[in-house]
């Protein structure tokens, strides 16, 4: 047991690293919250929506979030049935090779964004590829499929084999037995898999910035990034639209947060 | 069959990721400005890596970083989690959430916050001139002895709650006999950390170090957003240094040769510490 008073120095202590987590965000936020000609305080005593309003119209972030979402949901859907696929084979099936690819992967994991971009440019740009949704979903797809890959595999590798025999022996193939019976039971897994993926491609500003030109097709971080070239001198319009690019990662950070805690302690522990 | 499962995935990880890796490692022994025929210049590329000034000053700059994303925030969290490990106290979940928020927030949205607290007439100033330090007040990020480790503090901010969360899962799963033991003995607080709670946590040491000089070498995202490398070159970094160099000054070579250079310093950096970590173990 400890003494009260060390205990509450312990508290004290918790709030004080708390606050200084949470400080730069709830700054953004207030701040895009105070009306214009307001000085921003942590805590607005009067708030307003119209800093929002004037940044979606000015910054055009309707159209930003709209490219981020459609790429996000590609490269999750694609990176999930490929690493699914794959996980599944490295996980429940010997084949010459197989260790071979699977390392190889795992090297992929650790490539960055930075080493594979300036060829990728260049190259896509020969076969007319640039500026368009592939340039941004397939590189992702890529990088996410690596982790994928490896994450499906752990759990493959740790599910009941019985289960999985008791569904060969009633004759199901591996295709059946992956998608009807594995895959139902693998939800926790998958997810974890999912909401990374998701905040990944989301947060993405490298190759965004590189690969298109086109306004059109900014995602959401690239165009906050061209709004803050331009609004540097009104803080409270650019609050409002580092808010709203920041806000949809957020959310579901608050609803699965276990998974997103999970995912990026135990990614990164390898075997 | 296995192969058709494999398939999907390895196609586009080979087109997509070591296809361009490669080409990364060829394009790295040319000069080549884009547009114009590349000329073959070997290793040269290379050896600027080591030898120019300018090359020298980022990965200088990284090394830096790493003090900034890795080395002060490990020290921090394990400070924090010991003293934490005395007592169960309420509220731990939700402290674990507000920790861990940075790390999910996009870049671009942490540049623009911690931008604002740089600036001149910014929070951090008035703070400062509200406590009479009116001398130390400046323009952070536009001072070329303050705004590396103006930028690096941001990197200090994003991993501290990572190590935090990281540890704290570590040092729950110490199992309460071994304290016990230790406070029999007469071990103090000091003696117990040492003892008790570091050696369980070296694994989650090594992946809190691992994930942090990751992050710290592959920080593109701020230094474009805060500084774009500036004042000068005071804040360039090897991940800055490859788009500019292929994207703006047309040294396309170059570029893929710092960024090359840099994927190997990840694979080392990250074995090392595997490495170590293991050793340590067994």
């Amino acid at each position: 047991m400890i003494s009260r008073s060390e205990r509450w120095v312990n508290y004290l202590i918790q709030s004080a690293f708390a606050l200084f987590a949470l400080y730069p965000l709830l700054s953004v936020v207030s701040a895009a919250l105070t009306p214009q000609g307001q000085v921003p305080t942590l805590l607005p005593t009067q708030i307003t929506g119209g800093n929002f309003a004037e940044a979606w119209e000015l910054g055009r972030f309707g159209t930003y979030l709209r490219t981020s979402v459609v790429v996000s949901a590609c490269v999750v859907v694609l990176a999930t049935i490929f690493s699914v696929m794959a996980g599944y084979a490295f996980g429940t099936m010997r084949f010459p090779g197989s260790a071979l690819l699977f390392y190889v992967l795992l090297l992929g994991i650790m490539v960055p964004t930075e080493a594979i971009v300036v060829p990728l440019f260049f190259d896509l740009r020969e076969i007319g590829l640039t500026n368009t949704l592939w340039a941004l979903v397939l590189p992702q797809t890529a990088q996410s499929v690596a982790f994928g890959t490896f994450w499906m595999r752990a759990y493959f590798r740790s599910s009941s084999r019985s289960m999985m025999e008791a569904a060969r022996l009633d004759g199901a193939g591996h295709w059946r037995t992956l998608w009807s019976i594995m895959v139902p039971i693998g939800r926790p897994a998958m997810v974890t898999m999912i909401v990374l993926v998701f905040m990944w491609t989301w947060n993405e500003f490298l190759i965004p910035l590189v690969m298109v030109t086109d306004e059109s097709l900014r995602t959401a971080p690239l165009g906050l990034a061209f709004f803050q070239g331009q609004y540097t001198s009104d803080f409270g319009l650019l609050a409002a639209g580092a808010a709203i690019v920041a806000l949809p990662v957020v959310v579901v950070y608050l609803f699965l947060q276990r998974h997103f805690i999970r995912g990026m302690l135990e990614g990164a522990v390898k075997e | 069959m296995a192969y058709l499962y494999v398939l999907p995935a390895y196609l586009v990880f080979g087109l997509f990721l070591l296809v361009p890796l490669g080409r990364a490692i060829v394009l790295s022994l040319y000069e080549w400005n884009g547009l114009t025929p590349a000329t073959w210049v070997g290793l040269d590329n290379y050896r600027d890596v080591v030898a120019d000034e300018g090359l020298r000053a980022a990965f200088g700059h990284a090394a830096v970083l790493i003090v900034f994303y890795a080395v002060i925030p490990t020290v921090v969290a394990l400070a924090l989690v010991a003293t934490m490990t005395r007592a169960r106290l309420r509220g731990l979940g939700f402290f674990r959430t507000v920790l861990f928020v940075p790390q999910v927030v996009a870049m671009v949205v942490v540049a623009v916050a911690w931008r604002q607290i740089y600036a001149p007439d910014g929070p951090l100033n008035e703070v400062l001139r509200s406590i009479g330090l009116d001398g130390v007040a400046r323009a952070w990020l536009g001072d070329f002895t303050y705004a590396l480790p103006a930028v690096g503090f941001v990197g200090t901010w994003v991993q501290t709650g990572l190590c935090v969360v990281l540890f704290l899962a570590g040092v729950s799963k110490i199992p309460r006999e071994l304290y016990e033991a230790a406070r029999i003995d007469g071990a103090g607080a000091i003696r117990e950390f040492f003892t008790v709670v570091l050696p369980a946590l070296r694994n989650e040491i090594s992946v809190a170090l691992t994930l942090t000089v990751i992050a710290a070498l592959r920080n593109f995202d701020l230094v474009y957003v805060m500084t774009s490398g500036g004042p000068g070159s005071s804040t360039t970094v090897p991940s800055y240094e490859v788009y500019r160099r292929a994207f703006e000054i047309g040294e396309v070579g170059s570029a893929a040769a710092v960024a090359v250079s840099l994927t190997v310093m990840i694979f080392v950096l990250t074995l090392g510490i595997t490495r170590v970590a293991e050793r340590g173990t067994s």
